[in-house]
């Protein structure tokens, strides 16, 4: 027994709310199979791998897969830099302000998404942007900053300050000591942010409602689905999609992080 | 002798924090020069003021004889073994030796030999292939000597190098630095808060104290001669009489020392001397030690083996030779900065 | 010293203009600061600052009634709006949401992070972590869309209630007004079972945080003294627990203020803070009121964050 001495309530109470957080999930695995395609009946009257093949045919599907890939690629690379910047600046340096600037960073998630939305759709109201794949990209990065930043701060706390010292000490200028010592110390860390972050921009929908303006991102098409359901069977299959394209990047990130003192994706 | 390094009137300030206090110092080629102080005394900063770590706030380093001000860490031909090692995690340990030679552009091969070759000096061949995570802390200290030793450093900076090794191993590693030393003829700088490492260890000793230096030369003459009650204090286990006491004593208003093993212990009316009252004993195996309270100042005795021990709460006369009565004076006290190889 | 040499020589061959910029970090440590912070800085203060300034800006302009043009003039008009009964109704709702969806994931999650943190070891202990990161991570829309698959009529939890017959229990349910609805999927009660769980998660780690830094021992002296297991857990585990409970309450209530989606798939048509902000933006073109009620979330949150710090609850995040 891995549990010895936890009371039967307790573990009850445990399990039962595990299987409360992941059989929902599990439901959708099994109406991706189902004939019925007027209701979301169940038990399911049948199991077919017809839909498969519909979605495949969708033209809409796969533009809107493609943009919200291309929104997170980019999204993700844009976030890299700016957290992996914050994150050196922070841990590396003491000065006036730290803890403002981790909170200015923070703020964008800490905030409900639908403040950020209306606040980038205000702002770009007033500077009279047009709606494009960039606005959706400038709202994105913002809040996808904060994931990189929690993952590289973390690891550069665990790596002992004086690794830097001992790399000029030898004789390293700081773009060597970056090249051969820092990055490889905080590029594991750097990819999970980079997976989380990509994660977290992948299934964004808030506040891409206020940023897309007539564009489709993967999950604006769902949510159309949603609101006026017209291909259940097809929704059924790219929501079993997009749970299992974000399930990697995570399971990816919790064995690059594992065994460290974070956890990763606490900044979600 | 060639200076290897001369601080002129060097300070380092945090803020308010005097963490170094206008310091002039010489430190001689080939010396094996100890910086001893409680933490926070300004020795370790003075240590990273010479890597480059740290820029002086005020004041000028010189490094053989050349301005340092504007030279950065990786250009100076000086290398740190730090406290914590700071062995590169990613690395193996023969990459790690290897990381400076790396850096200055040798190939491969031959950084490689170098760095084996470093590692048989530092007594550690065929560890090349481990990380630095499957070493022991004595393992890891080698590794640390060695990536500093492979580039041939001019200065050579050891920050509390020993401090996170158990007791046995720290004599044998003081023996072993002792002798590398010797054996190279590099200089070496040592950081150290332990007053046993420093005496037995530099060729000469500086003792800091709040961003000063309270006092600097060879060991004996710390450990006999200490100039200032600071010193007096923190290096050895010395009594210090102060000048009231000494006013009462001798007629002498100066701070003074006088060291355990030079007093003894008499009955009571046995012996002209000081009287004093006894107030524990305890026994050390070669010695005993008696520690007593000489007109409100704690004196302590070591008495040999076999010597007549007091009870605690008896009054006895202590007694010491007048030679060996160390009386601090005062003139010195103030000119505790450049005293060269005294 | 001949690799000294090599080294000396490499050195002292003109430098390179990267040799030149590490020279200037060194001497100057801010100009290195500066350059690691300017484009964060930059962007985050560019772009979302200046995007919440927009906000706050809009929030005291108005609407022209007739031609449905923003007005760009100061005016407190559009928070005099906010007071109107049905707006006030709004507010009101989704805060009384909000209090129940976290007082609920407090109680669901707190068996959870306590398990997690006190019993599971090794293995069973990743089992856990991914247990609650998984969910946590996957995608928010096909979470919200597997409790319309639940809920729906013809779905699987009405599918239970008939195989249990106990069809009669669930109708009593659902008669009752304020909670229920014609069915589950737009009731009340479907939106509250939605928002406790796409949440939960935010609720369990920060708990689960607290809990890990309980030592065993400071259990062990309270039943040493006497405390039975339910004493022990009123007087030492809830109380060290708190400042954890806070925390995960933080994005609770935040995220259940901020949202707009859940109760628009999920519920009856009474509506919520973000359903009205995202209504007076859109279809309205309404941005000045949209605004003013986006700063109400700003506001209670504020209020909300001042007296979780005095708690502590910062300390376990």
């Amino acid at each position: 027994m891995h549990s010895s001495g936890a009371p039967f309530w307790l573990k009850a109470a445990a399990i039962g709310g595990l299987m409360f957080m992941h059989i929902p999930i599990l439901l959708i695995f099994v109406y991706a199979f189902t004939t019925e395609d007027r209701s979301y009946q169940w038990p399911p009257p049948g199991l077919t791998l017809d839909w498969f093949a519909v979605t495949w045919n969708r033209s809409d599907v796969w533009a809107a897969l493609g943009l919200s890939l291309r929104v997170a690629a980019i999204s993700t690379v844009i976030a890299l830099i700016l957290g992996t910047l914050c994150a050196a600046a922070v841990s590396r340096t003491k000065f006036f302000g730290r803890e403002t600037i981790s909170l200015l960073v923070i703020l964008p998630i800490a905030l409900p998404g639908i403040i950020t939305g209306i606040s980038l759709r205000s702002a770009f109201n007033l500077a009279d942007i047009p709606f494009s794949f960039w606005t959706i990209v400038l709202g994105h990065a913002t809040f996808c900053v904060v994931v990189v930043y929690n993952n590289a701060v973390a690891r550069f706390r665990r790596t002992s300050g004086s690794l830097v010292e001992a790399s000029m000490d030898l004789g390293a200028n700081s773009f060597q000591t970056f090249r051969y010592v820092i990055l490889p110390n905080i590029s594991t860390a750097l990819l999970a942010g980079g997976m989380l972050a990509f994660a977290l921009s992948f299934d964004e929908v808030i506040v891409t409602t206020f940023t897309a303006g007539q564009q489709q991102t993967l999950p604006i098409w769902m949510l159309e689905e949603l609101v006026r359901p017209r291909q259940r069977p097809v929704t059924n299959v790219v929501a079993m999609v997009v749970v299992l394209v974000t399930f990697l990047p995570i399971l990816g990130a919790y064995y690059l992080t594992r065994g460290t003192d974070t956890v990763a994706g606490q900044g979600k | 002798m060639t200076e290897a390094v001369r601080f002129k009137g060097v300070s380092r300030h945090f803020g308010e924090v005097r963490a170094v206090d206008a310091v002039d110092m010489v430190v001689g080629e080939g010396e094996f020069f100890a910086m001893l102080g409680p933490s926070g005394s300004g020795k370790t900063t003075c240590l990273r003021l010479i890597a480059g770590f740290e820029r002086p706030t005020a004041g000028q380093i010189d490094i053989f004889g050349e301005s340092s001000a504007n030279v950065p860490p990786y250009k100076r031909h000086v290398n740190t073994v730090f406290q914590d090692y700071a062995l590169f995690p990613h690395l193996n340990v023969l990459d790690n030796v290897a990381y400076g030679l790396m850096i200055a552009g040798m190939g491969k091969r031959e950084r490689h030999h170098l760095a084996e070759e470093a590692l048989e000096l530092v007594a550690l061949p065929g560890y090349g292939s481990r990380k630095p995570s499957a070493l022991s802390g004595g393992q890891r200290q080698r590794v640390a000597l060695a990536r500093a030793l492979v580039n041939k450093p001019k200065v050579l900076l050891l920050d509390e190098p020993l401090g996170a090794l158990d007791l046995k191993l720290r004599e044998q590693m003081q023996e072993e630095l002792k002798a590398l030393q010797r054996q190279l003829g590099i200089t070496f700088v040592f950081v150290t808060h332990d007053q046993g490492e420093a005496l037995s260890m530099g060729d000469r000793v500086a003792v800091f104290n709040e961003g000063r230096i309270a006092q600097v030369g060879p060991p004996e003459e710390i450990y006999f001669r200490p100039q200032v009650p600071f010193v007096a204090e923190f290096v050895g286990s010395s009594n210090l009489f102060d000048p009231a006491l000494m006013e009462r004593l001798s007629g002498i208003a100066e701070y003074a020392t006088v060291r355990p093993e030079a007093v003894r212990v008499h009955p009571n009316g046995s012996t002209q001397g000081h009287p004093a009252k006894v107030t524990s004993t305890s026994f050390l195996g070669t010695s005993s030690r008696v520690v007593m309270n000489l007109d409100g100042t704690r004196l302590t005795a070591l008495l040999p083996k076999g010597a007549d021990i007091p009870e605690p709460g008896a009054t006895v006369i202590a007694t010491w030779e007048a030679a060996d009565l160390h009386i601090m004076n005062g003139a010195v006290v103030g000119a505790a900065g450049e005293a060269h190889n005294g | 010293m001949a690799d000294l040499a090599v080294r000396s020589a490499s050195k002292e061959a003109s430098p390179t203009w990267l040799e030149r910029v590490s020279d200037a970090f060194w001497r100057r440590p801010g100009l290195l600061l500066a350059v690691l912070l300017a484009p964060p800085l930059l962007w985050l203060g560019v772009v979302y600052l200046g995007s919440l300034f927009a906000l706050l800006a809009h929030s005291f302009f108005s609407i022209d009634e007739f031609s449905g043009v923003i007005v760009y003039e100061f005016t407190l008009s559009t928070y005099a709006e906010l007071f109107a009964p049905a707006h006030i109704d709004i507010i009101v709702r989704t805060v009384t949401m909000a209090i129940c969806v976290t007082i609920a994931a407090a109680i669901i999650a707190f068996p959870i992070a306590y398990y997690a943190a006190r019993y599971a070891k090794g293995r069973w202990k990743a089992l856990f972590y991914l247990g609650v990161m998984l969910p946590l991570w996957s995608s928010y829309l096909v979470k919200v869309y597997s409790w319309k698959l639940i809920l729906a009529r013809e779905g699987i939890l009405n599918w239970l209630f008939e195989t249990l017959h106990l069809t009669w229990l669930l109708e009593a349910y659902l008669a009752i007004p304020l909670i229920g609805g014609n069915s589950l999927s737009v009731s009340s009660t479907g939106t509250f079972l939605v928002f406790v769980y796409v949440w939960l998660p935010f609720m369990i780690l920060p708990i689960q945080a607290a809990l890990e830094r309980v030592p065993v021992t400071m259990l062990e002296a309270s039943s040493d003294l006497g405390a039975a297991p339910a004493q022990t857990l009123r007087h030492v585990l809830l109380p060290l627990a708190l400042p954890g409970i806070v925390a995960g309450s933080i994005f609770t209530f935040s995220l259940t203020l901020g949202d707009y989606i859940i109760p628009q798939i999920v519920g009856s048509s009474r509506r919520f803070i973000g359903q009205a902000v995202y209504a007076y933006q859109g279809t309205a073109g309404n941005i000045p009121l949209a605004a003013a009620f986006a700063v109400i979330p700003i506001i209670i949150m504020a209020i909300y964050l001042w007296l979780a710090k005095r708690k502590g609850a910062f300390d376990a995040l």
